[in-house]
């Protein structure tokens, strides 16, 4: 989301622990995710061995400044 | 919650929901504007906001908010807003004002925390995201892996 400003992506995952190991891979993303918050469908997770279904939809949140 | 293309009408928000609020009983009405101010030559910051999230946030202020009695509101700009306008107002309605004296400060700083909203600092023209003033929201790092 945001200063990303990446086009959505489709994975082949089961799980957020998978998920994490294709996106350490991405330079585009690595540098990102120690400061990103994570959504699936969008709720907040804070369990990296959820489990994702087909259709799951995660979100990556980097930091934030409202207002 | 609202929210609007632009810098907000504040005169406009705050009297409407004076309006809205009137027939409720409510013995405080706590304002908060948020004004864009000028420095490190900005001529506007711009704002990305997610919705979907933003709305379930606000939700669950709402539903914290009820439980005092009390009633939060909010408008958020989307996109560019000049220097000197308001991209950010904020209220508190509650029966009385020790409640909403509370709440408005506690909002206001979740809101800077966790409101899932990107701001931008717009110099010459152009879009910077302002890495330096934003914080990672709660259970920032899930994917990261620790090994790199």
């Amino acid at each position: 989301m945001g200063p990303m400003g990446m086009d959505p992506m489709e994975l082949d995952v089961g799980s957020l622990e998978e998920l994490s190991v294709v996106l350490a891979e991405d330079e585009r993303v690595r540098e990102w995710l120690p400061r990103c918050a994570v959504a699936i469908n969008d709720r907040v997770v804070s369990d990296r061995d959820m489990k994702l279904e087909d259709g799951d939809r995660v979100t990556l949140l980097p930091p934030v400044c409202g207002g | 919650m609202e929210l609007h293309d632009g810098p907000l009408d504040v005169r406009e928000i705050f009297g409407r929901w004076l309006d809205e609020e009137s027939g409720n009983n409510y013995g405080a009405y706590i304002p908060f504007v948020g004004i864009i101010r000028e420095e490190d030559g900005i001529e506007a910051l711009s704002f990305d906001i997610y919705e979907p999230l933003l709305a379930k946030w606000f939700d669950e202020w709402q539903k914290r908010a009820r439980e005092m009695g009390a009633k939060v509101r909010m408008a958020h700009s989307i996109g560019d807003v000049p220097v000197h306008t308001s991209s950010y107002v904020s209220a508190v309605f509650s029966p009385r004002r020790r409640v909403a004296l509370e709440l408005i400060e506690e909002f206001v700083e979740d809101f800077k925390a966790n409101a899932p909203i990107w701001k931008y600092d717009v110099v010459g023209g152009e879009r910077i995201y302002a890495s330096e003033r934003s914080t990672p929201m709660d259970g920032a790092g899930l994917l990261a892996r620790d090994s790199e």
